[in-house]
């Protein structure tokens, strides 16, 4: 059986599952049940100094749903814990000497002084959880107040209250980046430059879930007024991994362990994040859709995916996928595929001819067959570009076959085996002409 | 074989409402908005091309699922006029549904006959219809039959700006949508409520209790206006051939069936105990259906061939099926057994199918039956045109714009030949015929 037990910078954890510093982590009555449903560790929602910030009193949260109201994305404008900083202590200290064996981090943020950070890390180190993370993510609210996203946009910063963290606590700290930056590899090394031991990411994406369209106000309203929030949920899942993997193989931050956050739902998800350099998962919007009983569906399912492989312990796993991922200029351009169209499979709905013929290359034929609909790639036109294959509402109906041999029927050239890409293309003005 | 068993209040007045109630209940908005999304918007989509009057399926389900069910209505009826009846009368399971690709795929279909009277009940709701009349034309059209045909074509003259004027035999118009539909399939006085709709574009004036050969002629009406639609439908029916059919307790099954729509207290309506119903197309399973819930204890149908060739659907078979109602297929009715004039059982013969034929085998038998329906189709009835105009299989004659053997005379629905015997084919009719008339009116 697999071993899903985590040290994540010395942080044990029963498996890599934790709860992100939201909500689900705001209070003991949260946490306990979470932990009774099996989460291997918390991030307890972020504490800042008293007196503590106080929450509208109208809706935190707005999302965007499918037909069937499959929750898609979420947005929140909820702030920090609304609760005394000494409450959030005594109940995260009991719950740590209850629960000794999950990983219980406190999130933080306050002022950019250096002595807020040594007070409050001295306080939160005598509740003897296992680390702290520092909330330099938050979009909405606490950033108008120089705090959150407003630190996690300076790399500058980023480093100094590293530092000064380092400085001030024996635990391990992380710094939790924001995605509202152009390059995510900056605040990374800025964090790994101030010391911290490890990266988490991503925070939530600025937004604006939607536009009332009687009231003409952002939603989520409040008294006919919206502000942009922290976007999560499923739909931000492809924006976190792909920059954990922009960390995960930077030179400079290569080998940072990472806490993957952003639309984790189900186990294939958490595992997506440990293959692209994640050490553990964090969860929140699919457990405040779901409750917290997923964890078990995440933990039943990456025990039999590693059984099934034959993986015994995470760390054969974290960061297995990332030296596949590289930069577009480094792809072959001698790999040839068509798609393929599995006449057994399909359904004649004609969403893969719709797409072609209207927005693509033409190369897929429209034309009846014994009386039929029939859809049919023409091998001459298809560029295999694989918009068929997304909008097709069969699974593997619609295929990509590799072509290892002849010529493209396309461009008339010979199938070549031998690997090519763009830096020694001669369309490329750059092309660098192999050395004599 | 007793005194005949046939009776009103078989039921309490709960049981006829819940009997009665709507066979398919609306979709909320919620669950439209769900079936939308399983819709894929196919490419020139089969549902759409297996629709007699071309409805853009995708594009008005689409429309539902972006919220906007009065632009969805509007795509339905700019095609079908009647959307609302067809939407609870047709048969989609051999029309859109069965082409829909989910149907290929999963056995499934998407709920096209619901959503699309999702969007068309929206429409009706606000009480106005999505369409205004073109400046008029000084042009006069008839229109014989307030039925599907004659209002789609008279609506869609109207639209064009045209005076049109429906002359209708019976009290209420909408000809089958009022008199001939199962009354579960059109509740809440739904039939004359989409005639008022229809009506609301103006331009056109019903005349009812003018009935043609009767209070008008084709010769009067084709002096009095530029150009006559027919679509009076079907009048005669098909007789039985068999002994003592004229037997009390023989009924025509089209007749009860109109009974049951106009009736205001269903309890009155007697039925039989035991009922038998012989036929095997959409008015045998209505007739059968109406029955069972009356309270009739049991009923049968009686069928000459197999089920596959019956013209009743599937599903209508099945439905007929699940409310007790028992198909007996391969027999023929050979004798009504009577006793003091009235019915009270059928003697009946088996029958099979010999290189292509049909006939009997000589074995008989007899069942018993308090009330015996006829549901062995209808005919049409020419003699009011007095070989004016020509005919093809009894029906009226006409090519693809519905244009009769004369010039300025038109006709759809079950009276012109080659037609489905649909209330959409009879809409398509209409409009098809109304583009004509429109371009021979504009020449």
């Amino acid at each position: 059986m697999a071993d899903l037990r985590t040290n994540f910078v010395g942080i044990k954890s029963p498996n890599p599952f934790w709860l992100a510093s939201a909500p689900p982590t705001d209070k003991e009555y949260n946490v306990v049940r979470a932990f009774k449903a099996g989460w291997g560790g918390v991030v307890w929602k972020t504490l800042g100094e008293d007196p503590h910030v106080v929450n509208v009193n109208g809706p935190r949260y707005g999302a965007i749903h499918s037909g069937d109201r499959r929750l898609l994305g979420l947005n929140n404008i909820e702030l920090i814990t609304d609760r005394p900083l000494q409450t959030n202590l005594d109940e995260i200290k009991r719950v740590k000497r209850e629960w000794s064996d999950r990983a219980m981090v406190v999130s933080l943020m306050v002022p950019c002084e250096e002595t807020n950070w040594a007070n409050i890390l001295k306080r939160v180190e005598e509740t003897d959880c296992d680390g702290v993370e520092l909330n330099f993510g938050c979009p909405h609210g606490m950033s108008e107040r120089g705090m959150g996203s407003a630190v996690g946009q300076v790399p500058e910063y980023i480093e100094m209250v590293a530092r000064w963290c380092k400085a001030n606590t024996r635990m391990p700290v992380i710094v939790k980046l924001t995605p509202n930056i152009t390059d995510i590899r900056k605040p990374a090394r800025a964090a790994k430059q101030g010391g911290a031991d490890a990266v988490s990411l991503i925070n939530t994406i600025n937004s604006i879930m939607s536009i009332n369209l009687d009231s003409f106000a952002p939603e989520p309203t409040i008294d006919g007024k919206g502000t942009h929030g922290g976007y999560c949920g499923p739909a931000v899942k492809p924006i976190a991994l792909s920059m954990v993997s922009e960390i995960a193989r930077d030179k400079e931050t290569q080998g940072m362990p990472i806490s993957g956050i952003g639309g984790i739902t189900n186990w294939r998800d958490a595992l997506e994040f440990i293959l692209i350099g994640a050490g553990t998962a964090q969860v929140c919007t699919a457990a405040m859709t779901y409750g917290f009983k997923i964890v078990q569906e995440m933990t039943s399912g990456l025990e039999q995916w590693m059984d099934e492989r034959g993986f015994s312990h995470l760390d054969e796993l974290i960061g297995k996928a990332v030296p596949n991922v590289t930069d577009w200029q480094y792809l072959n351009l001698n790999y040839i595929a068509k798609a393929h169209i599995d006449q057994d499979k399909c359904i004649q709905c004609g969403r893969c001819y719709a797409a072609c013929e209207d927005t693509s290359h033409q190369a897929i034929s429209n034309a009846p067959k014994n009386g039929k609909r029939h859809f049919e790639v023409i091998d001459e036109e298809c560029v295999a570009c694989n918009l068929c294959v997304e909008v097709c509402p069969v699974e593997s109906c619609i295929t990509m076959v590799q072509m290892t041999k002849g010529t493209d029927p396309r461009t008339g050239r010979k199938i070549d085996k031998k690997y090519a890409n763009w830096t020694t293309h001669p369309n490329n003005p750059a092309a660098k002409v192999a050395a004599e | 074989m007793g005194h005949p068993d046939i009776a009103g209040r078989r039921l309490s007045k709960d049981a006829y409402a819940k009997n009665f109630a709507d066979l398919h209940p609306p979709l909320s908005a919620h669950e439209a908005l769900v079936e939308s999304d399983r819709c894929y918007f196919c490419y020139d989509a089969p549902c759409q091309q297996a629709c007699p009057t071309s409805i853009d399926i995708p594009m008005f389900i689409r429309q539902i699922g972006a919220g906007n069910p009065l632009g969805a209505a509007e795509t339905i009826f700019e095609q079908n006029i009647l959307g609302g009846m067809c939407a609870r009368v047709c048969p989609t399971e051999t029309l859109c549904e069965e082409a829909c690709v989910r149907e290929t795929a999963e056995g499934k279909p998407v709920k096209i006959g619901l959503l699309q009277r999702y969007a068309t009940d929206a429409q009706m709701r606000t009480g106005r219809q999505p369409f205004q009349r073109a400046p008029a034309t000084g042009k006069s059209v008839a229109v014989v039959g307030a039925g599907p045909a004659g209002l789609a074509c008279a609506h869609r003259l109207a639209m064009h700006g045209h005076d049109v004027t429906i002359f209708e035999a019976r009290k209420k118009p909408g000809g089958l949508n009022e008199y001939g539909i199962a009354a579960y399939k059109s509740v809440d006085g739904f039939a004359q409520a989409e005639v008022d709709f229809v009506l609301g574009i103006g331009g056109i004036t019903v005349e009812r209790g003018k009935a043609l050969g009767k209070q008008i002629t084709l010769e009067g009406l084709r002096k009095e206006f530029d150009a006559v639609f027919l679509g009076m439908g079907l009048q005669g029916v098909n007789a039985l051939n068999s002994k003592h059919e004229a037997t009390d307790g023989v009924e025509d099954a089209v007749d009860y069936i109109a009974e049951i729509r106009q009736a205001k207290d269903l309890g009155k309506l007697k039925v039989g105990r035991n009922v038998l119903v012989i036929g095997g197309g959409m008015t045998a399973i209505d007739i059968a259906v109406q029955s069972k819930l009356l309270g009739a204890e049991d009923v049968t149908i009686l069928y000459r061939r197999g089920a596959e060739q019956m013209k009743a659907s599937g599903f209508e078979q099945q439905l007929a099926q699940t409310k007790g109602v028992k198909i007996k297929h391969w027999v023929s009715p050979r004798k009504v057994l009577a006793k003091d004039g009235k019915a009270i059982g059928l003697e009946c013969e088996y029958t099979e199918e010999k290189k292509g034929k049909l006939g009997g085998t000589g074995e008989t038998f007899r069942l018993k039956a308090d009330m015996i329906f006829k549901a062995i189709g209808q005919t049409f009835v020419p003699d009011p045109m007095k070989d004016a105009l020509v005919l093809d299989g009894g029906r009226i004659k006409v090519d693809a714009s519905r244009r009769t053997s004369l010039p300025d005379v038109w006709a759809g629905g079950d009276c012109a030949a080659g037609g489905q015997d649909l209330t959409v084919a009879a809409v398509d009719d209409g409009c098809r015929a109304a583009e004509s008339i429109h371009e021979f009116l504009s020449a």
